[in-house]
């Protein structure tokens, strides 16, 4: 006998119930804390926060924490609470020109004025297993300096000087906000870069990969990599003028790349840029050469149907949370549309025996 | 700043704006039904409705163009205060509120474009009276419905313009009825 | 709840999306695009639904949430918890009682009476995604009600199969000018989309649109002279209420693959057993 299936809302609760302990795991072991996971996992807690546009490293470490470490789940956290967040304004355009370095350098000059600075990178790192990690992380102080302070001049505008660099004219036109207004296609590469700086950095990777295996090659330099802290500043009407509200930690990638003249322009070198959140470099060199090859038609080059060239592809489809959460619905019940097709493929098979048996009697 | 400009708007915003939405939205999906709309009190020349309306629907990001007597101090102090909806011209308006022969002529409101017909004008029109009248006929309409107009021509124009077109609301006292330019008028 | 504005979203949405509703309404059919909102539940799980009601209930209103017809699904029960807590509506699983019903996939059985608001959960909205992928194209072909595509689509499967190979999100016309998905309902329920009494609104929420079926509204299924639509149903009798004009799910009910067919709509099939019909399989 069949009696329908009652008590979601029971499971519903007991599923929540059971998920808060796996949470929490094994209770002799002691519980992170938001400020642990803020200070030793920045750099999830940078992804976090840079996907999820939102700056705030508590609250993407809360975030990190309750999502029991998926990236994912957490960003959507943190995107589910900032848009119910009210607008006071926007903030003047940040100028990195003015950013305290971390982190700088470029793959095209050795030396530059302001000079290279490694900063705390993984890059040449021997990727062994630190097994005293395992039992004492204390560390010494690493030597420290003064931070160079005033304008730290990007290296494109040395090129720039000598007519090599593509113009990059100031606009002050107000971009389109992602988050208030639907996509809309052609999309402007102001709104490119906006969705490229929140998209997921494993599909931003991914595409930017693809491009330098020749996929819509575009031969990138990163012309200069910088990470640091910059002013954010906003005007208040009341007061007539605009204040810093705070600083921000951003990723910013300029890439130089190749580019062998088209109808209007001369051989010159073109750009890709990068700006995310917090520590974020593989993000922000991905996102400079996704956006790069996406600037095909304005530069006038071909198009040679690579993924990382066709802007509705990218956009569509660059999003972790529409695509994760589109991904997962499948796991919802879908017996009516599928009891619908089992009618359907049930028909169209007897129809197939019957032709079957009739043509074998011919 | 007049004291009735800060007066006037939903006693509770969230709750007086649904139960309003849902007067506009019916009426839009019905058209030639009248519904009751209230919540409102904003100054004159502005109606209840009217000011009801324009609370539920209207901020910053609509531009309202106030025609004829509309366009006073008293009406754009208050919606100013309660909407911070920008005023503009007729060519680039969302909403167009006014008295019909203020609205005149109905040709240089945006009608929206093939590809986005939704990029088009609502026309919030004050009457001062509610009764049968024209025929109507088309979505939401069981077999048809009548509501007095200011005249026919106009919305058998907009009707052939379809999808693109105008929609109107009209406000009078606490009450209002709509004609989405789906419908046909005789 | 109090941190939380009435029905969760903030004014400045819910206006937003109000205004695209009107839009929806006043052109039957045609997709408004509108800046969906990340909302607390994943995008694929009813976001867009979930905005449409949250623009549309008053604290008045009887919510009813169904998915696959029924109201004790998980997504349904969250859904409609969901409501409870930040618009304190009154819920319900009687469909006549109800003033808002959320659906997924399914029209209930008992024809809809005015006054009601019918919100449907849509996860593709655009009827021609899967014949061309380009928004760019979609959107021009609609402006130029250019829909050969679809019936060249429709009618290889009637040369290929002899029928048209659609079953669920069966493509509509509507009074004549737009084609529309209607969600993916199957097939069987498109009848009822058209002269309904209720508003009907459909909200996609990842993909960004909004569009409306005003009250009695023409909605015509594609379909070709020489192969007229046909709505279709499991060509038996609900195991547990006996109904005979009701979709139905199919149950396998034993390790032998034994099979039993009952209404997806519980609301309905619960109301027919209180009126006395029973049928032999039912306890």
């Amino acid at each position: 006998m069949y009696v329908a299936v009652k008590g979601g809302e029971r499971a519903i609760e007991n599923a929540h119930a059971w998920l808060a302990e796996e949470r929490r795991g094994n209770t002799d072991i002691a519980e992170l804390s938001i400020a642990q996971i803020r200070e030793q996992l920045s750099l999830a807690v940078n992804r976090v926060m840079a996907e999820g546009s939102l700056y705030d490293p508590d609250l993407a470490a809360l975030a990190i924490k309750q999502a029991r470490g998926d990236l994912i789940e957490a960003i959507f956290l943190i995107r589910a609470y900032r848009t119910t967040l009210p607008r006071f304004g926007a903030s003047e355009p940040l100028d990195t020109g003015i950013m305290a370095c971390d982190r700088r350098i470029s793959a095209t000059f050795k030396d530059l004025p302001g000079g290279q600075v490694l900063g705390p990178t993984f890059d040449y790192t021997h990727r062994l297993l630190n097994f005293k990690l395992a039992a004492d992380g204390e560390v010494t102080k690493a030597p420290s300096r003064d931070a160079e302070t005033g304008n730290v001049p990007h290296v494109t505008e040395f090129l720039n000087r000598e007519g090599l660099m593509e113009e990059a004219p100031h606009d002050d036109t107000p971009p389109p906000d992602l988050t208030r207004e639907p996509l809309e296609m052609p999309a402007d590469r102001a709104l490119r870069l906006q969705a490229l700086t929140r998209a997921d950095e494993g599909f931003t990777l991914g595409l930017a990969y693809s491009t330098q295996r020749g996929y819509g090659r575009n031969h990138a330099f990163v012309g200069e990599l910088r990470i640091g802290s910059v002013p954010v500043e906003m005007d208040i009407p009341e007061l007539g003028f605009a204040v810093e509200i705070g600083e921000v930690i951003l990723t910013e990638c300029e890439t130089v790349n190749q580019f062998t003249g088209s109808k209007t322009e001369p051989p010159q070198f073109t750009r890709g840029y990068g700006l995310v959140f917090g520590q974020t470099e593989r993000k922000a060199i991905s996102m400079a050469l996704v956006d790069r090859a996406l600037r095909w038609e304005e530069l006038g080059e071909d198009n040679v149907g690579a993924p990382a060239q066709d802007a509705e592809f990218v956009l569509y489809h660059a999003d972790n949370i529409q695509a994760t959460g589109f991904l997962e619905h499948i796991k919802l019940p879908h017996y009516v549309d599928f009891q619908s097709e089992l009618e359907l493929v049930r028909k169209l098979r007897r129809e197939a025996g019957a032709q079957q048996v009739q043509e074998a009697a011919e | 700043m007049q004291a009735n400009t800060l007066s006037g708007g939903f006693a509770d915003p969230a709750i007086g704006s649904a139960h309003a939405f849902r007067s506009v939205m019916e009426a839009m999906a019905r058209p030639g039904t009248i519904q009751d709309i209230e919540g409102a009190a904003p100054p004159a020349p502005l109606s209840p409705a009217m000011g009801a309306v324009l609370l539920t629907l209207c901020d910053t990001e609509t531009p309202i163009y106030l025609a004829g007597d509309m366009d006073c101090e008293a009406a754009r102090a208050w919606l100013a205060f309660h909407t911070g909806a920008p005023f503009v011209g007729p060519a680039h308006c969302m909403f167009a509120v006014g008295k019909w022969d203020a609205l005149a002529p109905l040709a240089v409101y945006p009608i929206g474009t093939s590809e986005y017909p939704d990029r088009s004008a609502t026309l919030i029109v004050e009457c001062s009276e509610f009764a049968a009248g024209a025929t109507l006929t088309g979505p939401g309409i069981k077999d048809q419905a009548t509501l007095s107009l200011p005249e026919v021509e106009a919305f058998q124009v907009n009707r052939t313009l379809f999808p693109l077109g105008l929609d109107f609301i009209f406000t009078c006292g606490e009450r209002l009825a709509a004609l989405p330019r789906s419908t046909k008028v005789s | 709840m109090t941190e939380y504005n009435f029905a969760y979203l903030d004014e400045q949405t819910k206006r937003m999306i109000r205004r695209a509703i009107l839009k929806g309404l006043a052109i039957p059919g045609y997709q408004v695009p509108f800046a969906s909102r990340e909302m607390p539940m994943p995008y694929g799980w009813g976001t867009g639904g979930v905005q449409v009601s949250a623009a549309v209930l008053t604290p008045k209103d009887t919510f009813k949430v169904i998915d696959q017809g029924a109201d004790d699904t998980t997504n349904a029960v969250s859904i409609r918890t969901f409501f409870q807590r930040t618009a304190g509506v009154a819920t319900t699983t009687t469909t006549s009682d109800a003033t808002v019903i959320q659906t997924r996939h399914r029209i209930p059985e008992e024809p809809l009476h005015e006054g009601q608001i019918l919100v449907y959960q849509v996860p593709i909205p655009e009827p021609l995604r899967f014949l061309e992928p380009r928004e760019s194209e979609t959107r021009k072909m609609h402006s130029l009600e250019e829909y050969g595509l679809m019936h060249v689509k429709l009618y290889e499967d009637i040369s290929r199969h002899g029928h048209i190979a659609t079953s669920y999100a069966y493509p509509v016309k509507v009074e004549g000018r737009y084609v529309m998905d209607p969600s993916p309902i199957p097939k069987f329920d498109n009848p009822k989309l058209g002269d309904m009494a209720a508003i009907q609104l459909f909200g996609a929420g990842r993909e960004q649109r909004i569009y409306a079926l005003p009250p009695y509204t023409q909605v015509v299924s594609l379909d070709f002279e020489d192969h007229p639509f046909e709505a279709s149903k499991a060509d038996h009798p609900c195991g547990m209420c006996g109904a005979t004009d009701s979709y139905l799910d199919e149950l396998i009910i034993d390790d032998a693959g034994g099979r039993m067919f009952v209404c997806s709509d519980t609301d309905y099939c619960e109301v027919r057993q209180a009126a006395g019909h029973k049928r032999k399989d039912a306890a």
